[in-house]
């Protein structure tokens, strides 16, 4: 029987396997932040066991980063502690830190495949839930705990038992205005939050093959919002040509030898998955959440279902909308476009391309968070940013940002926010806060409207 | 590591699907580098209302209602990464955790504190949250070397599931680190054959 990706990568990376038990895995790069590594690192200082590979480590601080004045001391007391702990324990073990300022500084889902430490065939992981953004390179990535943090910390490796395998194939030609943003949560809205609960997923078809490694790094990124620890694509040569040349990137004849492993690695046509789904590309639109999870989402022509269950008269209560109504023509007072999800170059593309000639609407307050550094310099240099000035956007320093509401930029309470991360949970953007998850275009249309619109009819 | 072994106590029904690791513990309270005090915050802004006060209806402000059991419903754990919902679990005083899913990263997270994700079916699940809700005072046994969960006084019980490595690991109260450290030899022979590609 034939391979697939995930099993050719997977085994690959065994160590031994325990009898009637897990597997040690071996893992090739670990990606840490401040929020969920000092107590990993505690618990080997106490137990007196050093950091086994910390060539293998590299650190960033991102999730409490405030996004304004980055360059004065952090005013929150907490948040300064906790990133001067990244740095201490980074320095005391001889890992790279990337710390706030440093031009390479960004979320830690951004800045590592910006600075080509994410590579295909590799394993990687973080202690943070999105680490499955690295499976667009032909990777497997995932999220842990802070005690498996510390259990690479002391041998690189961890014990996990090999999850099921997941395919869900897009084919088809995706209409005007629909984004990978739209591809993943329409995906997710049909499937549900735990559809992909012990399984890792592979993305195929040729939607994903067609797509940038922006769009596809989008779409992995909320694998683990249908319940899958991590999503991957076949490498191509749109993989290759995105990672040729970068700061990590193997160089010259090293290189050339890696294109030709990386090419065994997609999955053999007689491979077979424990579990597919197809869906036409034809039938996607514009996406929406309604709810506070991110499977309750409809197509922007679409209608709140009917449902009448407990958890779904909760959700709606939350949000304040009614079953059976529509979300076009609400008015929005806030959008933010940002987060490891959509804050790449594209998506500002994107949003620049849709906002150039016209005007924030007055009463929205609009966020524009870029993923990393990299990506904020970039704005600059093409000239993106000069479009959001003129358009009253104001854009801000990398980081995490209301995302998940750690620093400053919070939500207020019983708002709206259009949003292009990836979670609408209670209160993730901030006590209180509501959140609608959508792709950077659409967030840019709601910015400019002051209401949600159904961008459509403006692109027909 | 605590060890575990069996456990016969009271359960508190969270009546709730979907429970995500932010309403079990939110972002805001991750900021601190230590594991204590997560307890404090746990379900935050369910227990408490936005002015500080106490939320009465909320299950765990239920005076009739306590125990180091805690029954919830579908899908619990989902979301992020954060080891913090684990921690502010057991902080709390939590030992087992029933429901009929739960997401993966929060199950291996609760594992690996000494918290025992118990499985069951639906109709189970639905059971024992009504057996509890109308008797606060019903007894849970929960016995992780006979895999089994069942009523007190009743013969309501189901087999749950645990991978034999982490049931070992509970019962004996080891990590996965001291394991991990006993195979170097093994892991940095298998370095110099990662080299070839
Ligand atoms: S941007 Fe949001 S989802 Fe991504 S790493 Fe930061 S907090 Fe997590």
């Amino acid at each position: 029987m034939g391979k697939t990706l995930f099993d050719k990568v997977w085994d690959a990376h065994v160590v031994d396997t325990i009898d009637n038990g897990p597997q040690i895995l071996y893992i090739d790069k670990h990606l840490i932040h401040e929020v969920t590594s000092p107590q990993a690192f505690n618990e080997l200082e106490e137990r007196n066991i050093p950091v086994f590979r910390p060539d293998q480590i590299v650190a960033t601080a991102d999730h409490n980063t405030p996004t304004i004045n980055q360059h004065l001391p952090i005013k929150d007391e907490l948040s300064r502690k906790q990133l001067e702990q990244l740095s201490e324990n980074c320095k005391k073990n001889n890992i790279t830190l990337y710390e706030l300022g440093h031009k390479y500084n960004g979320i830690v889902h951004v800045m590592a495949p910006e600075l080509g430490i994410t590579q295909p065939g590799m394993t990687i992981v973080c202690g943070d839930s999105h680490t499955s953004t690295h499976g667009a390179f032909g990777t497997i990535a995932f999220g842990i705990g802070t005690s498996q943090v510390a259990q690479v910390f002391a041998s690189q490796c961890l014990l996990l038992t090999k999850p099921k395998s997941l395919r869900v194939s897009v084919n088809g030609k995706l209409k005007n205005g629909v984004l990978p943003k739209d591809v993943i949560l329409y995906i997710i809205s049909k499937i549900g939050t735990n559809a992909g609960t012990g399984f890792f997923c592979e993305y195929a078809g040729d939607v994903f093959e067609n797509m940038s490694m922006e769009g596809r790094m989008t779409v992995c990124n909320m694998s683990i919002e249908m319940g899958a620890r991590g999503g991957m694509i076949a490498p191509d040569e749109t993989t290759f040509e995105y990672v040729k040349g970068r700061k990590f990137a193997p160089k010259g004849e090293a290189f050339d030898k890696k294109v030709v492993y990386w090419k065994t690695l997609p999955t053999d046509n007689n491979a077979v998955f424990d579990k597919e789904y197809h869906f036409d590309a034809e039938d996607i639109e514009p996406m929406l959440t309604y709810g506070t999870n991110p499977g309750m989402g409809i197509k922007i022509s679409e209608f709140i279902p009917e449902t009448s269950d407990a958890s779904f008269e909760k959700a709606l209560d939350y949000m304040n909308f009614k079953k059976g109504e529509t979300l076009i023509d609400k008015p929005i007072n806030f959008v933010f476009i940002g987060s490891c999800t959509n804050s790449r170059i594209e998506d500002f593309r994107i949003a620049a391309n849709y906002i150039k000639g016209k005007q924030k609407a007055d009463n929205v307050t609009a966020w524009l968070v870029p993923g990393s550094k990299q990506v904020e310099a970039q704005i600059i240099e093409e000239g993106l940013k000069a479009i959001f000035d003129d358009a009253g956007f104001e854009l801000r320093q990398p980081g995490c940002s209301a995302c998940l509401a750690m620093n400053d930029d919070k939500i207020p309470q019983g708002e709206y926010c259009v949003s292009t991360s990836n979670r609408n949970f209670e209160g993730r953007q901030g006590q209180g806060a509501r959140t609608i998850l959508a792709s950077p275009l659409m967030a840019a249309a709601t910015a400019v409207e002051g209401k949600i619109i159904d961008i459509t009819k403006q692109l027909n | 590591m605590e060890k575990f072994k069996t456990l016969t106590a009271t359960a508190i029904p969270l009546d709730i699907e979907n429970v995500d690791t932010d309403q079990i513990i939110p972002a805001r309270f991750l900021k601190v580098t230590n594991r204590d005090g997560f307890g404090q915050n746990l379900f935050r802004d369910w227990r408490f209302q936005k002015d500080g006060s106490v939320n009465t209806n909320f299950v765990l402000n239920q005076p009739q209602f306590d125990g180091p059991i805690l029954v919830a419903g579908d899908n619990f754990g989902c979301g992020s990464s954060r080891e913090h919902a684990a921690w502010a679990l057991t902080d709390y005083g939590f030992k087992v955790i029933v429901s009929s899913f739960f997401a993966d990263i929060f199950k291996g997270n609760a594992l690996n504190n000494g918290l025992l994700p118990v499985q069951v079916s639906p109709e189970f699940l639905k059971e024992l949250m009504t057996t509890i809700q109308a008797d606060p005072r019903t007894k849970i046994t929960v016995d992780l070397e006979a895999q089994t969960i069942g009523v007190d006084g009743s013969n309501h019980s189901e087999a749950f599931e645990i991978d034999a490595y982490k049931k070992t690991c509970m019962i004996n109260g080891y990590d996965d680190i001291d394991y991990l450290l006993s195979k170097k030899e093994t892991i940095e022979a298998f370095e110099k054959t990662l080299q070839a590609y």
